[in-house]
């Protein structure tokens, strides 16, 4: 199974109340549970099914992903610059799963 | 030849009547066969009946896609995103579909703004539908086809 890898970009900087952009992105197979392997046997469901998005310690953003979601899941959304802070990224698995990144922004 | 003149005797009532009997037939013909249907279900599920209103939401959707393994999609909102008038949530539906559920959205006030990209599997040519849930309890939704070619060759 390949390795899955969270990537985030989020500004450094920011200016008070900048609408910045923040994209993600993990490389995950997302399994639709349709598919099937090359002996024919399905491949069960295992996607990401939800992408959260905290700044210190607030969540900001959910997103609830469903098979319909395309392979290594992007999402991008906008967020207004208030102050200093730490985003943290969860993004979890089928079967409770995991993966997380954190990013500092500095806000002047 | 036959019929029309029988028509000529059928009073104007009998004939709207035999239209209004045509037109309900065809109504439940349609849910069987349409693709509307899951996607039909679900708003109603999700909005428990209420009206859905238009406008204020911005679709960013290729009109032809080469690739249905991954379609972009994003939208925006027009709203303010204070605390007391914001949008809570945006449902992305696709009506062609194994399942209609594309995936759902929860913003906060904190975001500042309402806009939203991701990239999405479709099946087939068919129709996108973006329902966003007001922090009023209203809804809106807007709508866009999007073309699939399969066999990526554009045509």
């Amino acid at each position: 199974m390949a390795t899955i890898k969270p990537r985030v970009k989020v500004p450094k900087k920011a200016a008070v109340d900048e609408i910045i952009e923040i994209k993600a992105l993990i490389s995950h197979p997302m399994h639709t549970g349709r598919a099937k392997d090359k002996k024919g046997n399905k491949i069960p469901r295992k996607i990401i099914n939800r992408f959260i998005a905290s700044f210190d310690g607030q969540e900001v953003f959910v997103a609830n992903f469903e098979p319909a979601i395309s392979a290594n899941p992007f999402i991008a959304f906008p967020f207004k610059a208030t102050k200093s802070g730490e985003f943290k990224f969860t993004w979890v698995e089928d079967g409770g799963a995991e993966y997380t990144a954190a990013n500092k922004m500095t806000v002047a | 030849m036959k019929h029309v003149l029988k028509m000529t005797n059928i009073s104007r009532r009998q004939a709207l009547g035999l239209l209004g009997v045509a037109g309900a037939a065809a109504l439940v013909g349609m849910p069987a066969h349409a693709d509307g249907a899951g996607v039909a279900a679900k708003l109603k599920s999700l909005t428990g009946g209420k009206p859905i209103g238009a406008g204020d939401i911005t679709l960013d959707l290729p009109e032809i896609a080469e690739n249905g393994n991954a379609v972009k999609v994003a939208f925006s909102i027009d709203s303010p995103m204070s605390a007391d008038n914001y949008v809570k949530a945006v449902h992305v539906m696709a009506d062609g579909n194994p399942t209609p559920e594309v995936a759902t959205f929860n913003f906060t006030p904190a975001m500042g703004a309402c806009s939203a990209s991701t990239r999405m599997r479709l099946a087939k040519t068919q129709n996108i539908i973006v329902l966003a849930e007001m922090s009023d309890g209203s809804f809106k939704q807007a709508q866009q086809t999007v073309k699939v070619t399969i066999g990526g060759c554009g045509g």
